[in-house]
């Protein structure tokens, strides 16, 4: 029976809030797409795509319409486009890349996820020949986004991987220039990447995944932080028990939707990724939950015990509202999609150090920061070493997207547009890890990655 | 199935008449209504059975919308669903 402060709830929940479902991707396998010709694997990945996903949108907006709830976002992710493209060289890659982009046009999405290798133990020709064409595919394309897995817990951490993703990345930021540096803000590096994650630009089909699979990615910043408001002086373990209700109320949404799409698109459910996840639009701040929760502004001392909480509390409060939780699910901190996180780097509150503190308890890593153009290719290679064996010695996902803007420096702003949001160069150390990155070679995987 | 009609604005003449006029033209059939003014404010929840509908929901929603926005009021048309899932374990 329908009450109406629940209805009221809701409804303001959706239009003063901002509640929304941030996204309805679907995971595409092209295992079967595979060909010793590039035209023909090309083709078969378009036909693939636009031919599973052709429903993808306009169902995605009835869904929207009948339940009242904006879907933000329509997307897909393929297999990791290194295992299917066998002996291509490094320009058949940027063809695939190409073939991606023809392919999101056609059906309407804003993003494809996908061009991705897997190289946490090492590369096979084919990873080294699509992570060689990641600048160029980056730089001609729009809707193409690029992640590759670096390290992970079992394995340890692959620094030859990472001393040739520093210059992937400076490289992506030079030939993008025209645009602030944007080919990199569609390049991740992780450790322990999720093979479900329906979020850009991280999204890829994993190899363990069925033919097709409907993820979905809530979000609600913006309802958690009016919550946190209304509760007024109460104790954290109040303050979590809120935030814990209210997380399984937005969670709920995602599982009807998942639910609903799966099933129009006569697609398996694969999970559900509860994660706050903040846009650029005020009142929509993960920054402004922490600031709620009491802090003076966000990045200052307690900022990591608060995210910390938050993050938990999210969780507890998603997981019994979904039957397969997974993706990444915690919150998110990208600096330059986060009004709260945008002024508190402003203000000299929040640093980089600040950053790589609060990833140890939220996922997922140094998202969306903008570095000084000039930033030395070994400097990039220290920044990802320290995130990765943060996820590596938690045994969980952490990832750098990093933007050197080129030609811009600390204080000044780059502006990447839409959801991506604008961010201001944040500052590095100036000493050199690059010795330490020269070595080379794997950081073996820690003790307690041996659990069999 | 049921549908959520919530219509809310500066009071004005026959705001129930039209909603409740463009419910019968395409075959919502309203169960349930609740409507208060506040000061000059009008808020209305109606509950409307849609299992007879004419033309496809999400039209309906587009329809109720356009009628909301000649009248200057802001109307809400959602399935039951999203409101029993978030609220009812």
């Amino acid at each position: 029976m329908l009450n109406v402060s629940d209805i009221l709830e809701t409804i303001n929940m959706i239009r003063e809030e901002n509640l929304d479902i941030r996204t309805i991707t679907m995971g595409i396998s092209l295992l079967d797409c595979v060909s010793d010709d590039e035209n023909v694997l090309c083709d078969r990945i378009y036909d693939k795509i636009t031919k599973s996903a052709e429903n993808l949108v306009s169902v995605g907006c009835d869904i929207e319409k009948q339940y009242g709830v904006p879907i933000v976002n329509k997307r897909v992710s393929v297999t990791p486009v290194s295992l299917v493209g066998g002996r291509i060289s490094s320009d058949g890659y940027v063809k695939v890349a190409k073939a991606l982009q023809r392919a999101a046009e056609t059906l309407g999405i804003n993003f494809i996820g996908g061009f991705s290798a897997l190289v946490h133990k090492g590369m096979t020709p084919a990873d080294r020949n699509l992570i060689n064409a990641i600048p160029q595919a980056l730089c001609e394309t729009e809707l193409v986004c690029s992640s590759v897995n670096v390290a992970s817990t079992k394995a340890g951490i692959n620094m030859d991987a990472i001393s040739v993703m520093g210059d992937v990345i400076k490289e992506t930021a030079y030939i993008t220039r025209d645009r602030g540096s944007i080919g990199c803000a569609k390049l991740v590096v992780f450790a322990n990447a999720a093979e479900d994650n329906p979020f850009m630009a991280g999204a890829f089909h994993g190899v363990g995944e069925p033919d097709r699979v409907i993820n979905v990615g809530v979000s609600g910043p913006g309802v958690v932080s009016s919550a946190i408001a209304r509760a007024g002086d109460c104790d954290l373990s109040e303050l979590a028990d809120i935030i814990k209700k209210t997380a399984f109320k937005i969670t709920r949404v995602g599982q009807l939707v998942a639910h609903e799409a799966a099933s129009r698109l006569n697609t398996p459910f694969g999970i559900i990724d509860l994660s706050l996840a903040p846009t650029p639009a005020v009142g929509d701040s993960v920054a402004h939950i922490l600031e709620n929760m009491g802090l003076e502004i966000c990045g200052t001392h307690g900022t990591t015990a608060a995210l910390a909480m938050l993050n938990d509390a999210v969780k507890k409060g998603g997981v019994m509202a979904s039957s397969h939780v997974g993706g990444l699910s915690g919150a998110f901190i990208p600096v330059s999609e986060d009004a709260g996180m945008i002024n508190a780097v402003q203000q000299g509150a929040l640093s980089i150090e600040k950053l790589e503190a609060m990833t140890a308890v939220c996922s997922v890593g140094l998202d969306m920061i903008a570095i000084p153009g000039d930033t030395s290719k070994d400097v990039i290679c220290g920044i990802i070493a320290d995130e990765i064996s943060i996820g590596v010695a938690n045994t969980k996902t952490t990832a750098v997207r990093v933007i050197p803007a080129y030609g811009k420096t600390v204080g000044d702003d780059v502006n990447f547009g839409g959801l991506l949001g604008h961010a201001p160069v944040i500052a590095l150390r100036d000493a050199s890890p690059a010795k330490f990155i020269a070595r080379g070679g794997r950081i073996p995987a820690p003790i307690h990655s041996l659990k069999n | 199935m049921k549908a959520v009609i919530t219509v809310t604005g500066k009071d004005a003449m026959g705001i129930i008449a039209k909603v409740s006029a463009e419910c019968a033209d395409k075959g919502a059939n309203i169960v349930e209504i609740t409507q208060s003014v506040l000061s000059e404010y009008f808020a209305m929840i109606m509950i409307a059975d849609i299992d007879s509908l004419k033309i496809p929901f999400s039209d309906f929603v587009d329809s109720l919308d356009e009628i909301g926005k000649s009248a200057g009021l802001v109307i809400n048309t959602m399935h039951e669903d999203i409101f029993s899932t978030m609220h009812h374990v």
